[in-house]
């Protein structure tokens, strides 16, 4: 009887061990998927960096080009970034916030809503060129922005808008339910509750989605190439109705218009290096902040 | 019941919920400096009909009201009613004790703040008082800029009575105040509710019937959004009229 037990026991160890192997085959299937996407990104960052590290030095960054940009730093085109984001964020994050707000507190569920709705996810859904082209048609031609500062700022702010509401609508609707009632039920309005208790709450979601929006637009080629970048400026714009270069017209620039191209290379792979670790860098902010607020939030 | 002692006179009143009437044609008076409980069995009508007596449902889009509820002999329904006033006025404490993310000391600032208060003397003096009155200032005196989150659960929910009496309401709704805190708790608050009745006007509604008993003076029992008896909660609890009242207090249901 033992025997047979035994018997009993090895032929069930047995098939278990096959269910193991199946099982294991897909996870590391899985597992190598998993990995591949990983990989992608280390392999763009090695060789990005591996091209790039070496031309990288304060003058890099603190100099202007010289001698038809083969020579010399891309002081001007961190500049026209930096400002580029700057002045989209300043006009984004009152005009997000405000429609987040409206969607999250006032709005009635109904056709109108409806449509704002649908029109705020086929906006983000919109290629970038096609912006682009809007803000050629509207800022730089219609309103006579010209190629500025000005005209690619707000064409970038249309770009990134649609993300920015969604992030600030999301982090205004975790707030809880409780909150809010405790607000009215002290007699507050409506529009204190929200000014007092509700957008404080979200506000550290709602600059998270800011700063990963920053990321976003910062790195954006298209809708700039046809409104505010140009393909040389001699330093720093003095006001906001002229072009300014910026880091991924730069690198197109570089790559493909330049009369230099091969005598640009370690320039190209060093902006390319300088854009990565800034859009890196602000994507780890807001990451950081984020993970920094859920600990923080106790409800 | 003394006709003019009635803080809250409820008549004919009904509350829908779009097609369902949750609250079905309820008459009753709420004297003033008085508890009154409100009993009966999960989705009787009443913490409904608590909510209807600062216009809490409002936020429920869907809500409707027929009938009139009046407060001071005014209809709170009307619709020039004004209802920051009336919240102001009769302040809520719910379940889930929901301080504000904020310090202790904003938090009981919050309604005075709001009501356009800023003199920091003022405020401090408006917030010691409603801690004294919540029972709470012994505990926290020390910690009013530390989270009203970091407290624990009975010293949350004093902490969110403390905010409402910041405002002096005359009445207090409490919506199952303790039923989410551990039994020594339970009797701080009770004893706290015993002694704010001085001076304010409490309505409470409560799963547990020895809670209702120890601490009311009338108690009303509600069952599938109708009021089925009202009165002394000594006689609804040795001797009710009702045989439903009856079967619920001697827990045959629940």
């Amino acid at each position: 009887m033992s025997a047979d037990r035994e018997k009993q026991d090895t032929f069930d160890l047995i098939r278990k061990k096959r269910i193991d192997l199946k099982q294991g085959f897909f996870l590391n299937l899985m597992r190598t998927m998993g990995f591949t996407g990983a990989f992608i990104l280390l392999a763009i960052l090695f060789f990005v960096a591996y091209n790039g590290i070496h031309i990288l030095s304060w003058e890099f960054i603190t100099q202007p080009p010289v001698d038809a940009m083969t020579k010399g730093g891309i002081f001007p085109v961190i500049i026209g970034t930096i400002l580029l984001t700057f002045f989209c964020m300043l006009v984004v994050i009152p005009i997000g916030v405000t429609t987040a707000i409206f969607l999250a507190e006032y709005s009635k569920p109904g056709v109108l809503l409806k449509m704002v709705m649908m029109s705020i996810y086929t906006l983000a859904g919109v290629p970038s060129v096609v912006f682009g082209l809007f803000g050629l048609a509207v800022f730089v031609v219609a309103f006579n922005f010209g190629m500025s500062l000005l005209a690619g700022s707000l064409t970038l702010a249309i770009t990134v808008l649609p993300y920015i509401i969604s992030t600030s609508e999301e982090s205004l609707k975790a707030v809880p339910y409780s909150f809010k009632e405790a607000s009215l039920a002290c007699g507050a309005t409506k529009w204190q509750t929200i000014r007092k208790v509700i957008v404080p709450t979200a506000m550290p979601g709602i600059l998270t989605g800011a700063i990963l929006g920053t990321a976003k637009v910062a790195g954006e080629t298209a809708p700039i190439m046809f409104t505010a970048a140009a393909f040389f400026t001699p330093g720093v714009p003095r006001s906001l109705l002229e072009p300014v270069m910026a880091l991924p017209y730069h690198i197109y620039v570089l790559a493909t218009a330049g009369t230099h191209i091969d005598e640009t290379r370690p320039i190209q792979y060093g902006t390319a290096l300088t854009l990565i670790v800034l859009v890196l860098g602000m994507n780890l902010l807001g990451i950081i902040l984020r993970s920094r607020q859920r600990k923080k939030r106790s409800w | 019941m003394v006709e003019k002692n009635a803080l809250f006179e409820i008549r004919n009143f009904s509350i829908h919920y779009g097609d369902f009437l949750a609250v079905k044609n309820v008459t009753v008076n709420i004297e003033a400096h008085k508890i009154t409980a409100i009993i009966g069995p999960s989705g009787c009508g009443k913490s409904t009909l608590l909510r209807a007596l600062n216009r809490m449902n409002d936020l429920i889009v869907t809500a409707w009201v027929e009938g009139e509820a009046l407060f001071h002999e005014v209809n709170i329904y009307h619709k020039d009613a004004d209802v920051i006033e009336l919240r102001k006025r009769v302040g809520m404490v719910f379940q889930k004790p929901n301080p504000f993310p904020n310090s202790v000391y904003e938090n009981v600032a919050y309604g005075p703040k709001i009501r356009g208060i800023k003199k920091k003397s003022q405020l401090d003096e408006i917030v010691e008082n409603a801690l004294v009155r919540a029972d709470l200032w012994k505990e926290v005196k020390d910690k009013l800029n530390e989270s009203g989150m970091s407290l624990s659960g009975g010293q949350m929910q004093r902490l969110c009575i403390a905010r409402s009496l910041a405002q002096e309401p005359e009445v207090l709704l409490f919506d199952e105040p303790t039923s989410a805190l551990d039994p020594i708790s339970t009797a701080n608050i009770e004893n706290l509710l015993q002694e704010l009745q001085k001076t304010v006007t409490i309505v409470i509604v409560t799963h547990n019937m020895q809670q209702a008993a120890r601490i009311s003076k009338y108690t009303s029992f509600m069952y599938l959004g109708e009021l089925v008896e009202f009165g002394d909660t000594d006689t609804i609890f040795v001797n009710p009229r009702n045989k439903l009242t009856e079967e619920y207090i001697t827990g045959r249901f629940g």
